[in-house]
């Protein structure tokens, strides 16, 4: 064979440097362990002068911030997205399936929305309710102290609300609204729909001595680089570094499969280096999967041996399946009320100060699961985009849309930050018709097979699309506001956003007692290898109505402190 | 240490690494040893090596011609002239931008110089003289026939005068003259405390006491988290 094989043997080999790897290296590093740490992307530092996008100008690029090299504008800190070069995945039935990957140390924790919020009991056990999906083969109790270590470990702000179904954790204090969120509050209440402060994890105040406080520039999407957003880079794999964790990082490196022995057990991976674009094997005793939950399934399902015929921890055919995204749905509105503000700098934390968690009864709705509803507003930074079709809104005031001048000056301040805009983020039923699979027809430029999606929503989740639409318009209204945009209908899913968009795809590897219906045990466990696990959102039952990265680090870590008891019980 | 002098440095100071912020309300003394460092360099903004090769690519490559450009320079400060504060959006540098954003998303390419041709054919014809050497009555002549686009089948000097409008507005207001003109205040460390009491009065709003009281003091954001044990915060 002609792959490269270093020496060494790993206590365990990490594959990718997010929410989960980033946890798992961590906890398992500062425990002794020698660990790789296997990153498909560059090497990351939201302090690295020369990859800083925060604080920069539009004007210091020639393109303004366009989004032409990055999805969400060439500030975003995230090197990827929908589309990778040389990296297609493919789809099937007529399926519209969008994958966003990271390529970076930390991967999409660089960029993320920091909405950190806990599952309850409800959420693990959702199936009680309804009948419907699955429930967890654990329930909040089994995750709340690691939820209550990840709090004090990494921060994250909010408020102690005793709701049921939005357990509180340990908080830092919340960032006081902004003015149209004090116009969306007073909406709300009109509506008997609550508000409360959001829950994101950036440090309103001092939480250790590695981190800066938040100096709310608003650009957590550019990855902070004083460490006062969480991203796995600045708050895991720097720390267990500095700790003097035996930590080797591989980057550019590009998994293909998990190597296993005569007795199925896994014996390390293979993986191509991007720079010389050859192979190479690193041995390990251990294997973590944190790749992200479409990455992972993908690498079990490349990993085929005499032991593992139908792809690594796939006995029960279940890889793949299960996958499913948030629900997204949204509405812009205009709200005269906001004309012509004195401005002044409002940018605050990167994204919103309150939210609405889900709030009705299911039973007496025509759909199964809820959603809670993001706000967006208020005088932002202008950047390419800013200023198109600048006196649109004339047609609400009956005045003439067009035009040049400097009457298109007034225009733009007269409408500037007068803007309010709600997304929908809920949860939807996973369905073993739901899946990605390994494309016999394709590989990518490093030889490895791609993944082809098969994804169909349904009604419950249509439905509750229709909900959030009419909700949002009420809430535009109850502001004497008029919903910009027309409001699509049943033809158009009620502007249900294509699955994968809300980038928060769980599922494929999915947690459960059985080996028969699951992937993983209750500790992320493969049933059918012990030495592997998976970190990142593949073991998820289910994905609530909330955002999965809380979790994926609660439940890496506390897969980590069982690694490390099963090694202390020589049971590994 | 005054806020607003620090955080003037950070903007405009050039090249510094490790420009001290502190976090504290304007008008209190920060406490020792609780000072961010902020890294600045100016010579970079994030670019992966692919994405400044790609820009260097563009940059070296010229897309419109030298009376394109000069159109282009004309219509630009039609559509945003100067006023007696700010100059028009030529001189904010808008055609360049534009120039830029041609080889950037080529899909603009022709629409844009088809448009400009256009714009010499009306002239010509109407006035025996190419656009930008037509009088300032001439231009805006041309330009009222289009700049008021058709809701339903905006025709496709409507469509190239709307994409050319949209261009230079928003080159205009993401350049630093714009930027100062709308009045954007953010960018730059600060400490968020609320929505300033004027503007609170102007729109008849005010904060829930229950509310604030869930909220930072920003006067102890320094000091080091402590919680009981139910997850009420001691400091």
């Amino acid at each position: 064979m002609q792959i490269k094989e270093s020496s060494t043997i790993y206590d365990v080999i990490i594959v990718g440097s997010g929410a989960g790897g980033g946890m798992a290296t961590k906890v398992l590093s500062e425990a002794g362990l020698k660990v790789a740490v296997v990153e498909a992307g560059p090497f990351f530092d939201p302090k690295n002068p020369e990859q800083i996008t925060q604080l920069k100008w539009p004007y210091e690029s020639p393109r303004r911030g366009a989004s032409t090299t990055r999805a969400f504008g060439e500030y975003d800190a995230a090197y990827g997205g929908w589309h990778i070069d040389g990296e297609p995945y493919t789809q099937k039935n007529g399926s519209k399936f969008s994958w966003f990957r990271s390529r970076m140390l930390g991967g999409r924790t660089n960029h993320w929305g920091r909405i950190s919020l806990r599952f309850s009991e409800r959420d693990f056990k959702h199936k009680d309710v309804d009948g419907l999906g699955e429930n967890w083969p654990i329930g909040y109790e089994d995750v709340r102290p690691y939820y209550d270590k990840v709090d004090k470990l990494i921060g994250v702000f909010g408020s102690k609300e005793g709701l049921e179904n939005e357990p509180d954790g340990f908080f830092l204090p919340a960032p006081k609204p902004r003015l149209h969120e004090l116009y969306y509050i007073d909406s709300a209440k009109k509506s008997n729909i609550p508000v409360i402060p959001s829950r994101m994890s950036m440090v309103t105040k001092k939480i250790n001595e590695d981190r800066g406080v938040c100096f709310y520039c608003g650009q957590c999407g550019r990855s902070c680089q004083i460490y006062a957003d969480f991203s796995a880079g600045s708050c895991l794999i720097f720390p267990a570094q500095k700790n003097g964790g035996q930590i080797d990082l591989f980057v550019n490196a590009m998994v293909r499969e998990v190597t296993t022995n005569e007795e199925g057990k896994a014996t390390g991976v293979v993986y191509i280096n991007k720079e010389d674009r050859k192979e190479y094997g690193l041995k390990g005793k251990i294997v973590v999967l944190a790749a992200s939950a479409c990455s992972t399934a993908r690498i079990l399902l490349n990993s085929k041996s005499k032991q593992h015929p139908a792809g690594l921890g796939n006995s029960s055919e279940v890889v793949g399946k299960y996958l499913h995204d948030s629900t997204g749905g949204g509405m812009t509105g205009f709200i005269p009320d906001l004309m012509n503000r004195k401005t002044y700098n409002e940018d605050g934390v990167g994204g919103m100060h309150v939210y609405t968690p889900w709030w009705l009864d299911n039973k007496k709705l025509d759909f199964a699961r809820g959603y809670h509803i993001e706000i967006w507003g208020g005088l932002g930074m202008p950047s390419y985009g800013f200023g198109f079709n600048p006196n649109a809104l004339n047609e609400f005031l009956g005045e003439k849309v067009g035009g040049y001048g400097n009457v298109l000056r007034e225009d733009v301040k007269k409408y500037y930050g007068a803007m309010i805009g709600f997304a929908g983020r809920g949860e939807s039923i996973a369905m073993e018709s739901n899946y990605c699979e390994i494309d016999p027809n394709k590989v990518d430029e490093f030889g490895i097979p791609v993944l082809r999606f098969n994804y169909q929503w349904s009604d419950h989740e249509r439905l509750q699309a229709k909900h959030m639409q009419e909700t949002f318009e009420e809430l535009i209204h109850n502001m004497g506001g008029h919903v910009l945009g027309d409001i699509p209908g049943k033809d158009k899913d009620y502007g249900l956003l294509n699955p994968g968009e809300i980038i928060h795809e769980v599922g494929t590897t999915r947690m459960g007692n059985d080996p028969k219906t699951s992937v993983v045990n209750k500790y992320e466990q493969l049933h059918d290898a012990d030495n592997v696990f998976i970190v990142d959102a593949g073991p998820f039952v289910s994905q609530a109505d909330k955002n999965p990265t809380w979790t994926i680090l609660a439940l890496a870590w506390r897969t980590s402190d069982y690694i490390i008891d099963q090694l202390k019980k020589q049971n590994i | 240490m005054d806020r607003r002098k620090s955080i003037k440095s950070i903007i405009l100071g050039g090249v510094a690494g490790g420009l001290a912020i502190n976090g504290c309300k304007p008008g209190t003394e920060p406490e020792a040893g609780k000072e961010e460092a902020l890294n600045v360099d100016e010579k970079h903004f994030g670019r992966t090596p692919e994405e400044k090769e790609l820009i260097k690519k563009l940059q070296a490559e010229q897309f419109f011609n030298e009376h394109e450009m000069a159109t282009l320079g004309v219509l630009c400060a039609l559509i945003l002239p100067a006023t007696d504060t700010y100059g028009s959006a030529t001189d904010a540098g808008v055609p360049d931008f534009i120039e830029f954003m041609a080889k950037d998303i080529p899909s603009y390419q022709t629409p844009l110089r088809g448009g400009l041709m256009w714009l010499d054919s009306k002239s010509n014809k109407e006035y025996g003289a190419e656009f930008k050497s037509a009088t300032a009555d001439q231009q805006k002549e041309i330009l009222d026939a289009i700049a008021y686009p058709d809701k339903e089948n905006p025709t496709y000097e409507q469509q190239f005068f709307s994409l050319v409008r949209n261009l230079t507005v928003t080159g205009y207001y993401t350049s630093k003259e714009g930027i100062e003109d709308l009045g954007y205040k953010g960018n730059s460390p600060n400490v968020w405390d609320g929505v300033p009491a004027d503007v609170l009065e102007k729109h008849g709003k005010s904060y829930d006491p229950e509310w604030v009281a869930k909220c930072v003091d920003q006067s102890k954001r320094n000091v080091m988290a402590e919680w009981d044990d139910e997850g009420n915060l001691i400091t």
